[in-house]
C-alpha cells in the first residue's frame, strides 16, 4: 500500500505537510437508463433466456410482495419487509451466482430468495408465507442449496459471509459468498469489521448494498456524510463500485466483474445498488410520517420492472401480450402457493413443542423435563 | 494447565484438518498467555489465524466458518472483552441450528480467559458465566485444572453445538497435573464428584475449586466433617441430577463461585436443588460468592474474592443450623 511507504518516509529525512497519493476513485455504472437509453458499448452478452428468466423472477417477486401485503392486511400473515422497488438489484445480483455459491440474505430478499429458489417457485413462496406467518418451518433449507436463513439484525449476517467465503477459500472449493445488507447497514459495526476482514483475508465474498435511499424514517444523507456508501470500500483496500440498481443490466454487469475477481482468487467486492424502496419499511411502517409522495413519484418512474421490459420490448424478446401470459402464469403460481401455505399452517399450527427441536444437536435432561412439563399443559388446553 | 490447553490444540489439529485457531495474536505472539503456542509453525498461517483487533468480527467470522463446515476455535483475549461478540453468539452463534430448522449447526469454541486473582487492569477479572449460560443453544463449560480443561477442551472442540469455554487466569499457572498422552475426553454437560462425603455438599466450579477443596480437608481434619464436593465442570447444561443426587444423601449444601451472587450459576443450582431435593434438606443452603459490585482494582482483589475461610465459615453455619 502506498500510504505506509509515504508514513514511512515522512518520518525520515522529509519532514513536511504533504498530500499522500491515494490513487482510488469510484465508477457509476448504468447502462439502461428510465428514458429507454441504451449505452451499447456496455450492454453486457446476456442471453435471451436468462434475460427472460430474471424478468419473470422480478415480476413474481413484484406481484409475490403485493399479494403477501395483502394478506398480512387481510391477518393471514404476519409482519414482513417489502421488496418493491428493489427486484433489479436483488435479481441482477443472484443470477450472477452459480447454484454451488452462497447467498446470504438480511430481511427484505424476497427476490433473491425467490432466484435462488427458481427451480421450484411455488414451494419457496409457501415457505416465505409460512416464515411470515411466524412457522419456523419456512426458515428450513436443504444444505447443498447454499442459502442461508433470513438474518434480522442489522448488519450481523455480514460476517458469517466472510466465514462461509473463508470455509470456501481454505477448501478451495471455488465458492464465492454473496451477501445483502442495506444502506442503514452500513452504520453498524459488523459491517465495517466484515469488510475488513473480508479485505484482510482476501475471501471471495461479494457485498451486495442496496441502498434504498431509507432506513425506515432515516434518509440516506443523514445515514452517513460520505458521497457514496461504495466508497466506504476504499477504507479497506477493496474495490467498490456504485451501480443504478434499478437498472438490472447495470447490476449483471458489475457482479459479473465482482464474481469474475472473486472466483480468481482476487478478494471481495462491494457493489452499491443506488434503488429506492417505493412500498413500505415493514407492514408496521408508515412512510407517509417521513417522506413525500412526489419524492416516492419520482423514484416510480425511475422502477426497474418498468425498465426491463422497456429493454426487453426494445429487443424484441416480449411484447404486452407476452406480459400479460406471464402475469397469468404468475398469478396462478401464487394462488396454488398461497393454498399450500393455509394447508401446510393448519398441520403445523399444533406442533408448538417442535420449539424444544434444534436448540441442542441432542436434547439436554432439563431441558427435555421442560418439554414433558409444557406437553402436559399443552394437552390440559386442548382438552379444557 | 496452559500447556494442558496447548496440548489439547496439538493433538486435535493433528488429527483433524478441518480445526482452525483464529484471534489477535493467537498466531506468531502465541497467544497473550501461551495457550495457542507454536501451534502457527506447525500448521500454518491458514489455519492458526492472526485477526485485526474485532472480537465481534472473530466470533461472527467463526460461526461463517463452523456453518460451512469447519470447527473454528476462537479467542478473545480476555472474557471482558468478550462483549463485542455478544450480538454474534445471541444472536446466530446460539441460533443458527434453530433458525435452520438443523440445516447448519455451530461446532465452535470461544476459548477465552475469565476470574479474578492476577492482579489485572479493570475489565480483565469479570465471571460473566451467566450471560452465556443464560442463552439457549450455548453450552457453558468452565474446567478447574490441567488434567480436565485438556479433556473438555477436546470435548468442546468435537461438540456439535457451539461451546463457551472459560480458562480461569489464576490457575493458568498454579498447579501442575500429571495429563496422560493418550486422549482424554470428558462429556460436556457433566459434572464430576471430586471428593465423596456424607456430612455436606460443597458445589463449585472453576478457580474457586481450589479453596473449595481446601475448605473440605480442613472440615475433615479439624471437624471430623466429610464434605462431598462437586465440580460442575459444565455450568450450561447444567448437571442438576448429580448434585441432587449429592445433596439428597448429605441433606445440607454450600455453592461457590466467585460471580456476584445475584442471577448466577450459584442461584441456578440453589434454585434446581429447591425443585429436586427439597424434602431432603436439613439447612438452608448457602451461596459463597462475590458481591454485587465490579471487580475492584486489584488493590482489593483479594477482599473480594471468596476463600477457603469464607468457604469454610458457610460451611459450619450450615452445619450448625
Amino acid at each position: 500500500m502506498p500510504v505506509a511507504t509515504h508514513l514511512h518516509n515522512l518520518q525520515g529525512e522529509d519532514m513536511a505537510r504533504k498530500t499522500i497519493d491515494l490513487p482510488y476513485q469510484i465508477e457509476y455504472l448504468s447502462i439502461f437508463d428510465e428514458e429507454g437509453n441504451l449505452d451499447e458499448d456496455l450492454e453486457p452478452d446476456i442471453s435471451d433466456d436468462l434475460l427472460l428468466d430474471m424478468h419473470r423472477c422480478m415480476l413474481l417477486s413484484r406481484r409475490f410482495d403485493e399479494r403477501m401485503l395483502n394478506m398480512q392486511r387481510q391477518g393471514r400473515i404476519g409482519t414482513f419487509a417489502l421488496v418493491q422497488g428493489q427486484e433489479a438489484s436483488q435479481v441482477g445480483s443472484v443470477a450472477v451466482l452459480q447454484a454451488e455459491d452462497w447467498m446470504v440474505p438480511s430481511y427484505r430478499e424476497t427476490a433473491a430468495i425467490a432466484w435462488r429458489g427458481r427451480q421450484q417457485p411455488v414451494e419457496t413462496m409457501v415457505k416465505l408465507l409460512l416464515y411470515n406467518a411466524g412457522f419456523y418451518q419456512g426458515s428450513a433449507s436443504e444444505r447443498e442449496e447454499h442459502n442461508f436463513p433470513t438474518s434480522v439484525p442489522v448488519s450481523s449476517q455480514i460476517l458469517h459471509a466472510v466465514g462461509l467465503a473463508y470455509g470456501s477459500k481454505y477448501r478451495e472449493a471455488g465458492e464465492v459468498v454473496m451477501v445483502y445488507f442495506g444502506d442503514g447497514a452500513t452504520s453498524e459495526g459488523d459491517f465495517h469489521e466484515a469488510m475488513n476482514f473480508g479485505s484482510v483475508f482476501q475471501t471471495p465474498t461479494i457485498f451486495v448494498c442496496q441502498n434504498n435511499q431509507w432506513a425506515i424514517s432515516i434518509p440516506r444523507e443523514e445515514q452517513t456524510e460520505s458521497k457514496t456508501l461504495a466508497q466506504k470500500a476504499l477504507g479497506y483496500g477493496m474495490p467498490g463500485i456504485q451501480v443504478d440498481g434499478n437498472d438490472l443490466l447495470a447490476v449483471y454487469a458489475a457482479t459479473q466483474e465482482a464474481i469474475a475477481r472473486a472466483r480468481k482468487g482476487d478478494g471481495p467486492t462491494m457493489i452499491e445498488c443506488v434503488t429506492y424502496r417505493l412500498s413500505l419499511h415493514t407492514t408496521a411502517d408508515d412512510p407517509t410520517r417521513y417522506r413525500e409522495d412526489e419524492e416516492v413519484e419520482r423514484w416510480a418512474e425511475r422502477e426497474p420492472l418498468t425498465r426491463i421490459q422497456n429493454y426487453l420490448k426494445q429487443k424484441e424478446l416480449l411484447d404486452d401480450k407476452a406480459i400479460e401470459k406471464l402475469e397469468d402464469e404468475i398469478k396462478a403460481q401464487i394462488k396454488d402457493a398461497v393454498e399450500e401455505f393455509e394447508n401446510r399452517s393448519e398441520e403445523l399450527k399444533d406442533q408448538a413443542l417442535t420449539m424444544f427441536e434444534h436448540i441442542y444437536a441432542e436434547i439436554p435432561a432439563y431441558l427435555q423435563e421442560q418439554r414433558d412439563e409444557l406437553a402436559i399443559e399443552l394437552e390440559g388446553a386442548s382438552s379444557e | 494447565m496452559v500447556e494442558a490447553l496447548n496440548m489439547a490444540l496439538h493433538q486435535e489439529m493433528d488429527s483433524d484438518n478441518d480445526v482452525l485457531v483464529l484471534g489477535a495474536d493467537v498466531g506468531v505472539d502465541g497467544g497473550v498467555f501461551r495457550v495457542t503456542e507454536g501451534l502457527i509453525e506447525k500448521f500454518g498461517e491458514q489455519r492458526v489465524i492472526d485477526t485485526p483487533l474485532a472480537e465481534g468480527a472473530i466470533v461472527g467470522t467463526a460461526i461463517g466458518m463452523a456453518a460451512y463446515g469447519l470447527k473454528p476455535i476462537c479467542e478473545t483475549q480476555f472474557s471482558g472483552f468478550s462483549y463485542y461478540a455478544f450480538q454474534q453468539l445471541e444472536s446466530h452463534a446460539a441460533r443458527l441450528r434453530w433458525r435452520s430448522r438443523g440445516t447448519y449447526h455451530v461446532p465452535m469454541v470461544l476459548r477465552t480467559p475469565y476470574a479474578a486473582g492476577i492482579r489485572a487492569l479493570e475489565h480483565h477479572s469479570e465471571s460473566r458465566e451467566t450471560y452465556w449460560a443464560h442463552t439457549p443453544g450455548l453450552k457453558m463449560v468452565i474446567p478447574s485444572g490441567p488434567r480436565n480443561a485438556r479433556a473438555l477442551l477436546l470435548s468442546a472442540i468435537r461438540d456439535p453445538d457451539p461451546v463457551v469455554f472459560y480458562e480461569a487466569k489464576s490457575i493458568y499457572r498454579a498447579f501442575s497435573e500429571d495429563v496422560p498422552d493418550e486422549e482424554e475426553t470428558m462429556p460436556l454437560g457433566k459434572a464430576q464428584v471430586q471428593r465423596e462425603g456424607a456430612d455436606l455438599t460443597l458445589i463449585s466450579y472453576g478457580a474457586m475449586m481450589r479453596p473449595t477443596l481446601e475448605a473440605a480437608e480442613i472440615l475433615a481434619e479439624d471437624d471430623g466433617i466429610q464434605a462431598e464436593v462437586i465440580d460442575l465442570l459444565s455450568i450450561s447444561p447444567l448437571d442438576h441430577e448429580t448434585v441432587a443426587a449429592s445433596v439428597s444423601k448429605t441433606g445440607r449444601a454450600v455453592v461457590v463461585n466467585e460471580a456476584p451472587r445475584s442471577f448466577s450459576a450459584a442461584s441456578e443450582v440453589v434454585a434446581r436443588l429447591v425443585e429436586k431435593a427439597f424434602w431432603y434438606l436439613e439447612a438452608p443452603i448457602r451461596r459463597v460468592s462475590a458481591p454485587d459490585v465490579m471487580v475492584p482494582l486489584f488493590a482489593y482483589e483479594q477482599a473480594y474474592l471468596p476463600d477457603t475461610k469464607r468457604v469454610l465459615r458457610a460451611a459450619r453455619e450450615t452445619l450448625e443450623a
